[in-house]
């Protein structure tokens, strides 16, 4: 197993490098120059080409990019015009946020999505099945910011249960309890689309797993209906669901965006936002590039834990 | 005479694994090096259980998977193993599961104008005389050319299937476990139909099964694969009634065969050796009651052993004393 | 035609069809309705609640008529969805039939490329490609589309791959089809339906993202307004006039909700599986129906099964698989059930434990009695407790009936754990006991792999172990040896019948092949079409059997040893099951068959232990059971 995790480890490192060149290639696509952005519309010619050197702007593309990945391995990401800070400072407040944010919707999620799949495969065709069906329908179709928007207006607004937006109080401790209170609503939202996402998943994994011949070799043992739901059909299925799981994970961070404009959640999305609104390009390449590895490495733990549950994949 | 099909050092390696960039980590001998002449108008039959490359072989024969090493001449003129398209004309395919070598969503006579269009470049009214011809020759009704396949049973489908290799005009077929996935009512019917057939058209047969009593039934000369290796080939009659081999006695006395007692007639497990790591002689040593220490260090060459077989045995079984 | 009305059959698709098509029709009319201006603002006019005075809807907070706003946003945001759908469809699509269909380094790199956008949380990949473009509807379509190619693409190719390797696609090649020919003519007719679904499941998604970077401010720039861009710009006054931002926001849940339903329906009409019921979960026990009275005990043998009917219910048609089939196996006895495909032997031998998937199986009559207690119909606990305990099974395939992700020695434990509580360590001892058993060489090493791991001759050794694991007094062995080859076949074969001499099992065996009946089988009863057409001891059905079909069945069966010839076949198929035709089964096939044949029900004649079911038998039933 510990081959199987370096041997991912290592099998890494092309794709990040594969994600860097992506990213440069894209800002560098970016029409204008930066230095006009940075400097303003009146800046004089002499001040936008000392800029574009002091950038290294001026360098070939190919130079660029790599004097660009060897600061970025060495820590230095460059600093945000419009912020005026280190950028990796900036992306890693930033993505604390976040994490907190769509750590708990993934969880959310992956508990809740799992578990009405089973349920409403154990029972197709029953009540809970199509309650489940109808509620999963329903919340793959409702845009999360818009979903957010109506949970402010009835939990926040009308029913005054939690805080309208924002990670922390104003005023009081910044206490687990506090964090809490404000995290409710936008994990909640968060994680309603993914949940569906992944509960239609589980149940038609659950639906195939339970046709086939070991799930009768099961029954024809006398084991228990429970048993053979949880402890056989949904170990088979799991080997399909764990793979939907990460790349959700890809989509509860993409949900965040909205979600953290909504909620005003001081995270990475909103950053990335503002970003690109002011044309902050080496904020929106750090940010992409730390999100992007940080899901990368997510992933390799998703691929090792398949391994664990399956012993046909040679480890 | 020139040989119909002559096989020279024909033999297939698989790359398996995947290491750093997709390069193969080991590789595998599905095929060994095969030396075989089938002469026109034959029947020969090739039987051998899973895992020893019957179907590989058979695969290389038409083109659908390239040789390692080795070439394939017929009648006399060889065979450029790179083109696919050479074999069409020349040998064609039975599969062993008729439904799914049909296109689901392809009525019988776009399957069967293919071979006709692409291989003979015949014009319309050519075809539909051709189709007609070949579809009265395996008894095959011509209102059955507008349906689709799953509207046909088992048995029709295989009927189908020779239909199109006899589309295609060649002088050799490779039937592939033809009738393995038919029950026997059925299967009868195709192995005489495929044995009217050959007799019509002067046709010759390589016959693959894992079912011994069904190659007897229509082979001249029966080759036994083991391993990837011809273990033994001789002619029909005498290779299962006398069988030379330690490993073609084993199956034969394995044949369910009623009147004779349920015995278990090997007491030394039957595993195949790891194709990862083959052992260095005799690939059926490990099973062989009668394996001595040249067995399981030097592998044996195919040699005549008198009478017409040739078994690849340092210690073949006696012939029977008559 | 037959896809429309499948669709139509499904009320909820066809509910969201109708939303669709209204939603469609009002957005292409948009342009002639006398509508507001959508784009002009009366500040005035800020804010008007719905139903107010020449405002249906309301206004916005720069007094623009919502209503309007509202049709054209729709419209906008339907062609925008759209386009980037069928752009991500049609690009992916190409992408992955050339990279499933040519393999090899080609596949490699285009996979990997895939891999590597995939990498990225998709919405940053969408963010970077807005940045790069700017701000703007069009960039946003792009950037949508362009995220979605890797999905498409990776799930084309997987079923291109699976499809290259389809025996039909090689046909095509010896047919002398090129490359092209065969990507344009084979393989892409089986994909488009593929490709329709996963576009019909995503165009919803799409709107969705679509809309999201509008309401980020990426994607329609003001004046011009998608449902997102609407929405994004009522947020600011989503306290104080709510009606501005569930306007949109109500608008896109409709047009999303009912596309999720109409692809749902479309994904269910083009999936072959769902039609024929494939995709249904099979309930723990077979559904139950009997009709007509329960056969009373006869008290013969361990197992008795008495006129047991099983059916098929698929939509319309009802097959009769099991049509009427008794037999009884005593302790130590071998009873072998002998017939072809479709005779209903297995469907036989699954009813006895209610192991028939139902849906589509249904029980409609007789009984299965164990030591006289009837099993049809008996309470799902009471059935569950006998299975494995007095009646246990063993499959066909030895692969796919063993669980693949846990070790073997672990089912056999669970199988005994099913019935009584067992520790740790007698477990183990138990399971290495059973192995040991069934004569698996180093079983206390073998109990801790996984079944993979195995040969297919041991892998049917663990699925006899496990058969062992409580003692039943029947084993049930449906095709236990099909999938094996002939040398570990003979080994199985010489196992059991080791185990039913030492152990006194009743064993009821499913084949198809006369070979295995003659060495194993004391008694053989003939299966056709549903029913027993005959039944006796072995060895006398061997040498003098009545039916015509028993008869020309052997006939027709090659046997090792006889040299080459022409084999007897039997013209003409057995008849379908769900029209079946009245009086004998066999008639149609039958030499000797005339018209009393194909007339009412021909009862099963016996004399002493031979019984056939027909007319005019080869040998008279009293003359053969001498």
């Amino acid at each position: 197993m510990g081959g199987y995790i370096l041997k991912r480890l290592v099998s890494a490192i092309p794709v990040l490098l594969g994600i860097t060149v992506i990213v440069f290639l894209i800002m560098a696509l970016i029409p204008g120059d930066p230095a006009t952005a940075i400097l303003g519309s009146y800046a004089t010619p002499e001040n936008v080409a000392k800029l574009n050197a002091d950038l290294g702007l001026d360098k070939p593309l190919v130079q660029q990019y790599f004097i660009w990945l060897g600061n970025m391995l060495t820590g230095d990401f460059g600093t945000s015009f419009a912020l005026n800070r280190p950028v990796l400072d900036e992306v890693m407040e930033r993505f604390g946020a976040t994490l907190i944010l769509a750590g708990t919707a993934f969880v959310l999620c992956s508990l809740l999505g799992v578990a009405a799949g089973v349920v409403s495969a154990a029972n197709q065709y029953g009540a809970a099945d199509k309650a489940i069906t109808f509620t999963v329908l329903l919340g793959i179709s409702i845009p999360s910011f818009f979903l957010g928007m109506m949970m402010i207006l009835i939990f926040s607004v009308q029913l005054r249960w939690f805080p309208v937006s924002g990670m922390w109080p104003i005023y009081g401790a910044r206490d687990v309890w506090a964090l809490l209170d404000h995290l409710i609503l936008p994990a909640s939202a968060l994680a309603v689309v993914a949940t569906g996402v992944i509960a239609r998943l589980s149940r038609s994994a659950m639906l195939e797993v339970l046709r086939q011949d070991f799930i009768r070799t099961a029954r024809a043992k006398g084991v228990r209906e429970r048993g053979v739901i949880w402890r056989h059909a949904l170990r088979a299925a799991m080997v399909s669901i764990i793979p939907v799981l990460g790349i959700q994970a890809g989509f509860v961070l993409s949900g965040a965006v909205y979600i953290e404009i909504v909620f005003q959640w001081p995270g990475i999305g909103r950053m990335l936002v503002d970003a690109i609104l002011k044309r902050d390009i080496l904020l929106v390449q750090g940010g992409v590039v730390v999100v992007a590895a940080c899901y990368v490495m997510f992933n390799i733990a998703v691929d090792v834990g398949q391994a664990l549950l399956d012993p046909r994949i040679k480890t | 005479m020139t040989a119909a099909l002559r096989l020279d050092g024909l033999s297939k390696t698989f790359p398996v694994g995947r290491g750093w960039l997709g390069k193969p980590t080991a590789s595998v001998k599905a095929v060994h090096p095969i030396d075989l002449t089938v002469p026109r108008g034959e029947t020969l039959g090739i039987v051998g259980e899973s895992g020893c490359g019957k179907s590989t072989l058979a695969r290389m024969l038409v083109g659908l998977l390239p040789p390692s090493t080795g070439s394939i001449e017929i009648e006399g003129a060889a065979l450029d193993t790179a083109d696919p398209t050479a074999f069409g004309k020349r040998i064609q395919y039975v599969f062993q599961d008729p439904i799914s070598s049909l296109n689901p969503r392809k009525t019988i006579r776009q399957v069967m104008e293919a071979p006709l269009r692409h291989l003979h470049g015949m014009k319309r009214a050519e075809r539909e005389a051709r189709i007609r011809e070949i579809f009265a020759d395996v008894n095959l009704r011509e209102e059955f050319l507008d349906r689709y396949p799953h509207e046909f049973s088992g048995g029709q489908a295989q009927r189908i299937g020779i239909a199109r290799a006899l589309a295609a005009d060649a002088s050799i077929l490779i039937l592939d476990e033809p009738v393995s996935a038919l029950d026997v009512s059925v299967q009868a019917q195709v192995l005489n139909l495929l044995a009217d057939l050959k007799g019509k058209r002067d046709l010759t047969y390589l016959f693959i099964s894992h079912d011994l009593a069904v190659v007897e039934a229509v082979a001249d000369r029966i080759a036994v694969l083991y391993f990837g290796s011809v273990v033994e080939i001789g002619p029909a009659a005498q290779v299962f009634a006398a069988p030379r081999h330690p490993y073609t006695k084993l199956l034969a006395d394995s044949a369910p065969v009623v009147g004779r007692p349920l015995t278990a007639p090997e007491a030394k497990g039957s595993e195949l050796p790891d194709p990862l790591n083959p052992p260095p002689g005799c690939a059926f040593a490990a099973r062989c009651l009668r394996a001595t220490e040249q067995c399981r260090s030097t592998v044996p060459r195919l040699d005549d052993t008198g009478d017409g077989t040739r078994a690849a045995c340092f210690h073949p079984l006696d012939a029977p004393t008559a | 035609m037959k896809f429309l009305t499948l669709l139509a059959r499904n009320r909820l698709a066809l509910g969201g069809g109708v939303v669709m098509a209204l939603v469609v029709l009002l957005a292409l009319v948009t342009p002639i309705l006398p509508l507001a201006d959508p784009d002009v603002t009366d500040t005035a006019r800020r804010f008007l609640p719905p139903f107010s005075e020449g405002a249906l809807l309301g206004t916005d907070h720069l007094g623009r008529d919502l209503l309007s706003r509202l049709l054209w946003g729709t419209r906008l945001s339907l062609a925008v969805g759209f386009a980037a759908a069928i752009s991500a469809a049609t690009i992916g699509a190409a992408i992955g039939i050339v990279a499933g269909y040519f393999g090899g380094w080609l596949d490699n790199v285009v996979m990997r490329g895939v891999d590597m956008l995939m990498a990225f949380p998709y919405i940053l990949l969408a963010l970077a490609i807005v940045a790069a473009l700017g701000p703007g509807l069009m960039n946003a379509l792009i950037a949508v589309a362009a995220v979605n190619v890797p999905f498409f693409a990776r799930n084309i190719r997987g079923i291109t791959v699976g499809l290259a390797h389809r025996e039909f696609v090689d046909a095509a090649r010896l047919s002398g089809l090129s490359d092209t020919r065969i990507i344009l003519s084979e393989v892409l007719p089986n994909v488009v339906p593929v490709i329709v679904i996963a576009m019909s499941t995503t165009v919803g998604w799409m709107i969705l993202e679509t809309a999201g970077l509008s309401f980020l401010g990426l994607g329609s720039q003001p004046p011009q307004a998608d449902l997102g861009s609407m929405l994004g710009e009522a947020r600011a006054a989503l306290i104080s006039h709510p009606h501005t931002s569930i306007v949109p926001g109500a608008m896109i849940l409709i047009v999303v909700m009912s596309i999720n339903l109409l692809g749902d329906g479309v994904r269910d009409a083009l999936d072959p599986r769902l039609k024929s019921g494939a995709l249904s979960r099979p309930r723990a026990a077979t559904l139950v129906e009997r009709k007509g009275p329960v056969p009373a005990s006869e008290g013969r043998g361990l197992l008795e099964v008495q006129d047991l009917r099983t059916e098929f219910h698929v939509g319309p048609r009802t097959y009769r698989a099991v049509g009427g089939v008794s037999l009884h196996v005593e302790q130590g006895e071998c009873l072998g059930i002998i017939g072809e495909s479709g005779s209903g032997k297995s469907v036989t031998a699954l009813s006895v434990m209610g192991l028939v998937a139902s849906p589509p199986g249904v029980i409609t009559g007789g009984a299965v009695r164990v030591e006289g207690e009837d099993m049809i119909g008996t309470p799902y606990r009471r059935l569950r407790d006998l299975r494995g305990r007095k009646v246990a099974y063993i499959f066909q395939d030895p692969l796919a009936t063993l669980h693949p992700l846990y070790r073997v020695g672990d089912q056999l434990v669970e199988a005994i754990r099913a019935h009584r509580p067992i520790g740790r360590a007698e477990g183990r001892a138990k399971a290495i006991e059973l192995l040991e058993a069934v004569r698996i060489p180093n079983a206390a090493k073998r109990i801790s792999d996984y079944p993979h791991e195995l040969s297919g001759g041991m892998r049917q050794r663990i699925g006899i172990a496990m058969a062992l694991a409580n003692d039943p007094d029947v084993i049930i062995a449906d095709e236990p040896t099909t999938a094996l080859d002939v040398t570990v076949q003979a080994q199985i074969l010489s196992l059991l019948d080791d185990l039913r001499r030492s152990r006194g099992l009743a064993i009821v065996f499913i084949t198809h092949d006369f070979g295995v009946v003659a060495q194993l089988c004391d008694r053989v009863a003939v299966m056709y079409a549903g029913r027993i057409v005959e039944e006796g001891p072995t060895a006398s059905i061997l040498e003098t059997p009545c039916h015509p079909y028993t008869a020309r069945l052997m006939a027709c069966v090659p046997e090792l040893g006889e040299g080459r010839r022409r084999l007897e076949a039997i013209p003409g198929l057995p008849p379908a099951v769900d029209k079946l035709p009245p009086g004998c089964a066999f008639a149609d096939r039958c030499a000797k068959a005339r018209a009393e044949c194909r007339q009412g029900e021909i009862a099963l004649s016996r004399a002493g232990p031979r019984a056939v079911r027909c007319l005019y038998p080869e040998t008279p039933v009293m003359e053969a059971a001498q």
